[in-house]
């Protein structure tokens, strides 16, 4: 048997897009993990903390830590989540040692969905099929702060029957930005408009991305727009067969 | 929308509805960090990475220890013949000039391009006091005589095309209507050349100040700003005194990464070290030299251990570029000379998190600003200390409740997870079906308000899944699929 993984699919995906995290948990079975799904999970956190609420953020951030304070891998399926836990917990919690602590601890167990499949597990090929051309969107904190980038499409390139056609604005922010999408929703829309632009230019049926965020933000403006182009996690990719 | 709000002022609508606008912008920027891209590519600059570094180091250490190199660079400059003047703030700068210009019998000022001097606007000031100042960057002179201010720190008339600028010379310079640059650029030329033979004043900015040599340090790529420099018989420099750098042997770090940085150039066309005025033997260079060290403000931001890398910034402008947001709403919505991310960034720290508390809520927080950031300021982190910090202010002035309330709400219900769960099934049950499946253009209109209304202005909307992931979750345990 693989290392034991515990879930944290994120309220966006518990709430909105449950097919992910179903989708995510065929994948990792498929490759040998011990799934576990502890209950008690909520969100991360970030909200608040974008939003500027740090003590509510590390409210909520504290939950979270005890929640997955005894698991071997957290595994996450959003760059944005996973580095709120490893990254900006550390600033929530820079006064209180003892919590600080904590959080790094839980931090170093939290690993992106893709990145646990290249990085922890060493798999590319997990055995999924599907007839499509696709696009990868970057998105900005899994690029950015955690570096993934050839990852995720090193994971397309096993998938059978799969084309990847970059757009030429893969890295360019698709506009969610949490609640910046609704405080400067024009702002926000203005830019998820350019980027569904380059992802039409490419002729792709589907953007593919390992935040649900983005992809809400994406095919929210595709839907608007009429566009004949779907969004999909990863995940769902790759559970694809 | 009330003062306190920290989300989109109404007037971005305008730039986002102007095609042309957004076209000139989107072009000019994209070129800019297509060109950066270029420059700082693995195979010609592989130590592009170790100079950010290195350039953060040095601009930490100097900043770290102002006080000592502030005194080092003063004594340099006297001994080179020259004058360090401190000025607390704009309208001593103002006076410091006008007092001057009256001792020296001086009628006109030509200047190259400042971001330092736009910040104080010190050419209204002295215009007020009937001493004109001629602004001799194309830009910048454009910009002056359409009576605008800088869209860029870097290429202050960006947003102009060359259409623009011919009805700008036709309106304020009588000549004929001119689209082609280059003629368009011979007409300045025209004018200025005049203005720098009667000048008796050259107002420059700095880019770096050297504290081991005394030196001032120029780029540029036009050339007006060595003629602002050398041709009138009195050179004054005015420069924020963050622009310190401790020791000439580290300038080639931030030459290599400035002009790459900014525009994709490995060097600018010009590059000016200016230590003290004209020594005997020398045929030409000023009469005087001073250098104007400007506060107005910074040593509060130096006082902030945290926040005293936005003073890092060596004003390259690749963070306007790289912004989505920047790119979006252009340079004239910010608040202040500074926009784009490191506008957001001073801005609320010269001015106060209560002026403008929308502006660090500007911003998706990519990090794109961050990434391209040749001293590596680290942006996103600053805008949410600010952001925390505009809402702890709003607290305090019993502002914003609405907000501050549902955060508390929320909060609590993250905190309980079958509540959490609870209220999840409840919101779906709120939600009709839409066309497409799962995606809804429009909810009923008593659902239609706040921030779904802000969502649905742009976007669909999910349907909330009927079934959460926990749901499905345990039905799977159970065996059941």
């Amino acid at each position: 048997m693989g290392p034991r993984v515990a879930l944290f699919v994120t309220c966006i995906v518990d709430q909105l897009f449950p097919r992910v995290g179903l989708a995510m948990a065929d994948v990792l079975e498929r490759i040998g993990c011990e799934v576990d799904f502890p209950e008690a999970q909520t969100c991360c956190g970030q909200p608040a903390f974008n939003s500027g609420y740090r003590a509510e953020a590390r409210d909520v951030a504290r939950h979270f830590l005890s929640v997955f304070e005894q698991a071997e891998y957290i595994v996450v399926p959003s760059g944005s989540c996973t580095s709120m836990i490893s990254h900006h917990y550390a600033e929530l919690f820079r006064k209180e040692p003892e919590w600080l602590d904590r959080a790094r601890a839980v931090g170093s167990r939290v690993v992106e969905f893709s990145t646990f499949l290249t990085e922890v597990m060493k798999v590319e090929d997990v055995g999924a099929r599907l007839d499509a051309v696709v696009t990868y969107h970057d998105s900005c904190h899994a690029l950015r702060e955690l570096s993934v980038k050839s990852g995720p499409r090193r994971l397309l390139g096993r998938v059978r029957g799969l084309t990847l056609k970059e757009m030429d604005r893969a890295e360019e922010c698709c506009g969610f930005g949490g609640t910046f999408s609704v405080k400067f929703a024009e702002t926000s829309g203005g830019m998820v408009r350019t980027k569904v632009d380059s992802i039409l230019r490419t002729g792709a049926e589907i953007v593919v991305s390992i935040d649900s965020s983005c992809l809400m933000q994406l095919q929210g403006a595709l839907a608007r727009a009429n566009a004949p182009v779907r969004t999909m996690h990863l995940a769902e990719v790759l559970a694809s067969r | 929308m009330s003062r306190t709000a920290t989300t989109e002022p109404p007037k971005f609508r305008q730039t986002l509805e102007d095609a042309n606008l957004q076209l000139a912008v989107y072009t000019a920027t994209g070129r800019l960090m297509e060109k950066r891209r270029e420059a700082v590519a693995a195979d010609v600059l592989p130590e592009y990475q170790e100079l950010r570094t290195q350039a953060h180091e040095i601009k930490k250490h100097t900043l770290d220890n102002l006080d000592y190199y502030l005194e080092l660079f003063e004594e340099r400059v006297k001994a080179h013949g020259g004058k360090v003047v401190y000025c607390k703030d704009g309208s001593e700068v103002a006076d410091f000039v006008l007092r001057l210009a009256k001792e020296r019998g001086a009628r006109l000022i030509v200047k190259s391009k400042s971001m330092t001097t736009e910040e104080i606007d010190l050419n209204e000031r002295l215009a007020h006091h009937q001493l004109e100042s001629v602004e001799t960057d194309l830009g910048e002179y454009i910009l002056q005589l359409a009576h605008q201010r800088p869209y860029h720190i870097v290429a202050p008339a960006l947003h102009l095309t060359r259409y623009d600028v011919a009805n700008i010379f036709t309106e304020k310079l009588g000549v004929e209507n001119e689209t082609v640059i280059e003629k368009q650029t011979m007409i300045a030329r025209g004018v200025l050349r005049q203005k720098f033979l009667q000048a008796d004043i050259g107002i420059s900015g700095a880019n770096f100040l050297v504290a081991d040599s005394g030196a001032v340090v120029i780029v540029e790529n036009e050339g007006n700003a060595r003629l602002t420099t050398s041709a009138p018989r009195i050179h004054i420099a005015v420069a924020g005194m963050e622009k310190m750098i401790a020791r000439a042997q580290d300038l080639p770090v931030f030459l290599k990464l400035l002009g790459r940085s900014a525009t994709g150039q490995p060097l600018t066309v010009y590059t000016s070290f200016l230590s003290g005025p004209r020594r005997e033997g020398e045929v030409d260079g000023p009469e005087e030299f001073y250098v104007v060290l400007l506060d107005n403000g910074r040593t509060r931001l130096l006082a902030d251990r945290e926040k005293r890398q936005s003073l890092y910034c060596i004003r390259c402008g690749a963070c306007l570029n790289h912004c989505p947001v920047y790119r979006k709403v252009g340079g004239h919505n910010y608040p202040w000379v500074y926009s784009g991310p490191i506008g957001a960034v001073i801005t609320p720290q010269y001015m106060g998190v209560g002026k403008d508390p929308w502006l660090p809520f500007a911003s998706s927080l990519c990090g794109a600003c961050y990434e391209v950031c040749p001293v590596k300021i680290n942006i996103p982190k600053l805008l949410l200390d600010l952001r925390s910090e505009v809402t702890k202010l709003k607290a305090k002035e019993r502002a914003g409740w609405a907000e501050r309330t549902a955060f508390r709400l929320w909060a609590w219900v993250m905190r309980h997870p079958r509540i959490y769960e609870l209220m999840g099934s409840m919101t779906a049950a709120f939600f009709p079906e839409g066309e497409t499946p799962g995606w809804l253009r429009s909810v009923p209109p008593f659902m239609n308000i706040g921030p779904l209304k802000k969502w649905l202005s742009q976007r669909d909307l999910p349907r909330p899944a009927s079934k959460s992931f926990r749901q499905h979750w345990r039905s799977r345990r159970k065996g059941v699929r």
